[in-house]
C-alpha cells in the first residue's frame, strides 16, 4: 500500500508553491532599480486605482473558475450597470440630464440599482447554466452582447455625466492619500475571501469544480450554488461599475469592453485553473496586480502602448505554462 | 494437439497494475474457424488478457504466438493489420458522422487529388456491410443506430481490416433477445468463413449456443479448457468460483432490529422493475448479481440520483418522497458510490473537503461561518477512528492510496451520521489489509443499529457479511434469501443467471 509523502526540497516547493508571486517580487525590484518613481506611494496607489476595477471583477471571476465556469459578461454588465446609475446619479442641472425632471438622488441609489442590476443580470446567466445545462461559455457569451445591447439602448449610444459630489467621492482619495476605489476594492477581497474560505457556499464553490457529479451526490445543491456563483459575479461586476462611474465621472455604453477578458487573466494568471476546483482569492489579487504593475512600469519606462499588449499576452501564456507545473500531478 | 494447429495461443500471461495482480500466468489457445468462451467473475482479468491481445495493455510475461509467429510488443493499429481486432464492451463510435466514415477512420480512400474518395468509400462500406449480411445506408449517422447495429458496424468494421480473429467483451450485455439471435447469426457466418472468435459473457445459455470450446478464468489465474458441449453447468459455475469463503470478512453477529427501509414495487423505466425488500435495523443486506443486472441503478434510485418510474419508498414505516441526494441525506441516508473517481472523491481537493462537504451544515455557527476548528477536530477524530493514513488534512486526496481514498469517502458519510448506508463494490479494487478493515468497519456499524445495504460482486464478500441476500437478474428480484451455512456460492450464480430453477432440480436429483 502506498499514501505518498513528497519531500521534494523547499525552494523548489516554493518556487512552484509561489511562482508568481516571486514574478511579482522580481518585476517590482527590477521597476524600482530603474525608475524609482515607481515606489513613490502616489505611484503605488495608482497601481492599485489601475487593477480595482478588472480586479474586483476577477474575484467573481475566481469564483466562476474555479467551479469549472467562466463569465464572459462582466465587461458588459458593468456598462449596463453603469449607465443605470449614472442616469440616477446625475446633478440636477446637468446638461445631458437623463431623466429631465428627476430632483438630485442620494448616492445610496444609485449604488444599489448598479448593484441590483449586476447581481440580476449574474443571476440569469447563472439560472441558464444551471438549468439548461448549456455550457457557461455561451449563456455569459450571450449576456455579455446582450447587456452590451440593452446599455447602448438605454442611453441611445451617448455617455452620461456630470455627477453628484457623492458619486464622485466613490472616485476620489480619503484623507487625500487613500483612493476610494482601493478601500472598495481591499472591501470586496476581504468579503470575497471569507466567502470562499469560511462559508458553505465557498466549499461549495470548489467541490462543484472539483467534481460535480460527487458534488450532486454529497448532496450540495449545485443549481442553486451556480446560479448564486453568477449572481456574485454580476453583483461584483456592479460594484466595478460604481468604481468606474467615480473615477471616470462619465459611464459610456461601450465602457470595460474587454475588461472581462483581463479579469479573466488576472485570476488565470493567480493560479486559478480553469479545470476546475482550484483557486484562490489571494491568487486574483496577486494575478491583477501582476498585470497592473506591468502595464505600469512599462508606461513609466516609456514602452511602446503597442508592444505592452504584446508583453501581456506573453506574460498570460507564461504564467499558466508556470501555474500547470504546480497543478500537474506527479507520478 | 499440435501447437501449429492453433491461430492464437497466449502462454503464461503475466499482467500487473499499480496495486492489483490482474493476471497472474494464464492461457488461452483458440483454434481457426472457432468460437471460444472465455468465461469468469467480475475480476477474473477477461477483459484484461482481451486488451492484451488488442495490443492496448503489454504483458509484463509471458508469450503470444499468432498464426505460427513469436509477437512481441505491439500497438493496436499492428494488430489491426495482422488480424486481430476488438469489439468493446463500451462502443465510442462518432455519433454525428455516418456509418462509412466510421468504419474507414483513419485509412479513408482517397482520389488522385489526395481528397478523400466518397464514392468509394461508400461502395466498399456497402460490401462490407453485405457480407455480414447487415442492410443499412453506409450514409446513415451513426447516432441514428441503435446499440445492436453499433455493434454490428463495429463488426463490419473489423471485417473490413480482413480480421482473423475477433475479440468481443460482452457484446450481448445490452442487446435484447432478438439482437442477441442476429449476433449470433453474424458470429455463425463469420466462423463459416474461418474466422475465429473470442467471446466473453456472463451468461451461461449463451455459451452453450454459441461457443465451441470455453476457457475459465479465476482471480487472474487459468482455470482450464473444455469442449463446451461437454461441459456441466455445475461444473462450469464452480471452475468460475471454486473458493472458499475465507474468515477475511469479521461479521460479528449483532442485534436485528424493526423494518428501517421498505422498498415496494419500484421501478425504473430502463433499468429495473418491480423492486420490493426490506432492510432492519442492524442488519446488512447484501445486493448480488452479474454487471448489468441493475444493481447499482436500484439504490441509485433510491438516493434520488435517478428517477423512478413507479413505486414506494418507507422510512421507519412511512411513505417519504425522495428526489435528490440532497433529501436522501436529510432522510439519514448515505452513498458510497461505485466509481470512487467519477462520483466520489473531489481528486485535487484536501482530504478535509472530501471528508465534511456532506456534512457541511452541523458546522455553521450563527455568524453563517464554518466553525474551521471543530471542523478539523472531527476530521482527525475519524481519521484515528477508522485509520485513514495521510500526512495530513490538508493533503489533497489524490495522493492517497485508493484503499485510503474510500475510508476518506466512508469518513465523508459517517460524518452525516447516517441510520441507512448504501454501500456500492465498498472494497472494489482495494488492497487485502484495508478491504478486511473495512468490513470490520461495516460489521461495526450494523452493530450500532445502522442499516446497511451492501452491493458487491464478489459472491465470497457478500456470503461473508450480508444477514440476507438479494439476488437480481437483468433488472428483477430472483431471490431473496438468508444467509445461513447451507447458501453456496454455487446456488447465488445460479440465481444471478436465473438459472435457480434448474440449479435446484439438478441438485434434487443428485
Amino acid at each position: 500500500m502506498t499514501h505518498i509523502i513528497r519531500n521534494s526540497n523547499t525552494l523548489n516547493t516554493a518556487l512552484k508553491k509561489y511562482g508568481i508571486v516571486i514574478v511579482l517580487f522580481l518585476m517590482i525590484i527590477f521597476l524600482s532599480i530603474f525608475e524609482p518613481a515607481f515606489l513613490s506611494p502616489t505611484n503605488i496607489f495608482n497601481v492599485l486605482t489601475q487593477s480595482a476595477i478588472f480586479g474586483i471583477m476577477a474575484l467573481g471571476l475566481t469564483f466562476v473558475i474555479i467551479s469549472k465556469g467562466i463569465d464572459l459578461s462582466v465587461g458588459s454588465i458593468l456598462a449596463l450597470a453603469g449607465v443605470i446609475a449614472a442616469s440616477l446619479a446625475q446633478v440636477s442641472n446637468a446638461t445631458d440630464k437623463y431623466f429631465p425632471n428627476l430632483v438630485e438622488l442620494p448616492v445610496i441609489i444609485p449604488i444599489i440599482a448598479a448593484l441590483f442590476i449586476g447581481a440580476a443580470s449574474g443571476a440569469i446567466s447563472g439560472f441558464l447554466i444551471a438549468k439548461t445545462k448549456i455550457p457557461a461559455f455561451i449563456a455569459t457569451l450571450g449576456m455579455m452582447t446582450i447587456a452590451r445591447g440593452f446599455a447602448l439602448i438605454y442611453t441611445n449610444g451617448k455617455p452620461i455625466s456630470t455627477f453628484i459630489p457623492g458619486m464622485n467621492a466613490l472616485g476620489g482619495r480619503v484623507f487625500d492619500i487613500i483612493p476610494v476605489p482601493v478601500i472598495i476594492y481591499f472591501i470586496t477581497i476581504a468579503v470575497s475571501f471569507i466567502l470562499l474560505n469560511k462559508t458553505r457556499f465557498g466549499k461549495n464553490v470548489y467541490a462543484i469544480g472539483g467534481n460535480i457529479t460527487a458534488a450532486e451526490v454529497s448532496g450540495v445543491n449545485v443549481s442553486k450554488n451556480l446560479i448564486i456563483i453568477y449572481a456574485y459575479s454580476g453583483l461584483l461586476a456592479g460594484i466595478a461599475a460604481i468604481v468606474f462611474a467615480g473615477r471616470v465621472g462619465s459611464v459610456h455604453p461601450g465602457a470595460a469592453a474587454g475588461y472581462e477578458l483581463t479579469a479573466i487573466a488576472a485570476t488565470t494568471i493567480g493560479g486559478t485553473s480553469h479545470s476546475g476546483g482550484i483557486g484562490t482569492i489571494w491568487g486574483a489579487f496577486v494575478g491583477a496586480l501582476v498585470l497592473s504593475v506591468m502595464r505600469n512600469g512599462m508606461t513609466l519606462l516609456g514602452v511602446d502602448a503597442y508592444w505592452q499588449q504584446i508583453a501581456e499576452g506573453v506574460i498570460i501564456v507564461v504564467a499558466v505554462i508556470i501555474d500547470m507545473r504546480k497543478n500537474a500531478r506527479r507520478d | 494437439m499440435e501447437q501449429q494447429q492453433y491461430l492464437l495461443t497466449l502462454k503464461n500471461i503475466v499482467k500487473s497494475f499499480p496495486g492489483v495482480k490482474a493476471l497472474r500466468g494464464v492461457e488461452l489457445s483458440v483454434l481457426p474457424g472457432e468460437i471460444h468462451a472465455l468465461m469468469g467473475e467480475n475480476g477474473a482479468g477477461k477483459s484484461t488478457l482481451m486488451k492484451i491481445i488488442a495490443g492496448i495493455y503489454h504483458p509484463d510475461e509471458g508469450t503470444i504466438i499468432f498464426e505460427g509467429n513469436k509477437l512481441s510488443r505491439y500497438t493496436t493499429a499492428q494488430a489491426l493489420k495482422m488480424g486481430i481486432a476488438m469489439i468493446h464492451q463500451e462502443l465510442s463510435p462518432i455519433l454525428y458522422r455516418p456509418i462509412m466514415e466510421n468504419i474507414w477512420l483513419g485509412r479513408e480512400p482517397l482520389n488522385r487529388w489526395g481528397l478523400v474518395d466518397h464514392n468509394k468509400m461508400y461502395e466498399a462500406t456497402k460490401e462490407v456491410l453485405k457480407e455480414i449480411d447487415l442492410d443499412i445506408d453506409p450514409r446513415t449517422e451513426m447516432r441514428h443506430l441503435t446499440v445492436a447495429k453499433m455493434q454490428m458496424v463495429e463488426i463490419a468494421k473489423a471485417v473490413s481490416y480482413n480480421s482473423k480473429i475477433i475479440l468481443m467483451d460482452e457484446p450481448t450485455s445490452a442487446l435484447t433477445d432478438k439482437e442477441i439471435h442476429q449476433l449470433f447469426a453474424i458470429m455463425k457466418r463469420l466462423k463459416a468463413q474461418g474466422k475465429s472468435i473470442v467471446f466473453i459473457t456472463h451468461k451461461l445459455d449463451e455459451i452453450y449456443e454459441i461457443t465451441d470450446r470455453t476457457t475459465v478464468y479465476r482471480d487472474g489465474m487459468y482455470i482450464g479448457t473444455e469442449e463446451t458441449k461437454s461441459l456441466k453447468i455445475d461444473t462450469l459455475i464452480k471452475m468460475m468460483v471454486g473458493r472458499d469463503v475465507n474468515e477475511l470478512f469479521p461479521k460479528t453477529p449483532c442485534h436485528i432490529g424493526e423494518v428501517k427501509l421498505e422498498v415496494r414495487n419500484l421501478s425504473h423505466n430502463k433499468y429495473f422493475k418491480n423492486v420490493s425488500f426490506t432492510a432492519r435495523k442492524g442488519e446488512i443486506l447484501g445486493i448480488a448479481g452479474l454487471v448489468g443486472a441493475g444493481r447499482t441503478e436500484l439504490i441509485e434510485t433510491i438516493f434520488g440520483i435517478r428517477q423512478k418510474a413507479a413505486g414506494e419508498i418507507l422510512i421507519d414505516g412511512k411513505n417519504v418522497n425522495i428526489d435528490s441526494p440532497r433529501t436522501a441525506i436529510k432522510y439519514g441516508m448515505a452513498l458510497l458510490t461505485e466509481d470512487r473517481r467519477q462520483s466520489g472523491i473531489f481528486p485535487m481537493l484536501s482530504v478535509e473537503m472530501n471528508m465534511t462537504i456532506a456534512s457541511l451544515k452541523k458546522y455553521l455557527k450563527k455568524t453563517g461561518m464554518l466553525d474551521n476548528t471543530s471542523m478539523k477536530n472531527t476530521c482527525q477524530e475519524f481519521i484515528k477512528k477508522i485509520q485513514v493514513k495521510t500526512p495530513g488534512l490538508d493533503q489533497k486526496v489524490e495522493n492517497l492510496s485508493g484503499g485510503n481514498q474510500q475510508k476518506v469517502l466512508v469518513a465523508r458519510w459517517l460524518m452525516t451520521e447516517p441510520e441507512i448506508l448504501f454501500l456500492d463494490e465498498p472494497t472494489r479494487g482495494i488492497d487485502v489489509g484495508t478491504k478486511s478493515e473495512i468490513h470490520r468497519l461495516i460489521s461495526k456499524l450494523a452493530g450500532e443499529g445502522k442499516t446497511i445495504i451492501m452491493v458487491s460482486s464478489e459472491l465470497p464478500e457478500i456470503m461473508g457479511m450480508s444477514d440476507r441476500i438479494l439476488v437480481m437478474h437483468q433488472g428483477k428480484v430472483t431471490g431473496i434469501i438468508e444467509n445461513t451455512k447451507e447458501v453456496t456460492q454455487e446456488e447465488l450464480m445460479a440465481y444471478s443467471t436465473n438459472t435457480a430453477k434448474e440449479y435446484h432440480q439438478l441438485r434434487s436429483t443428485i
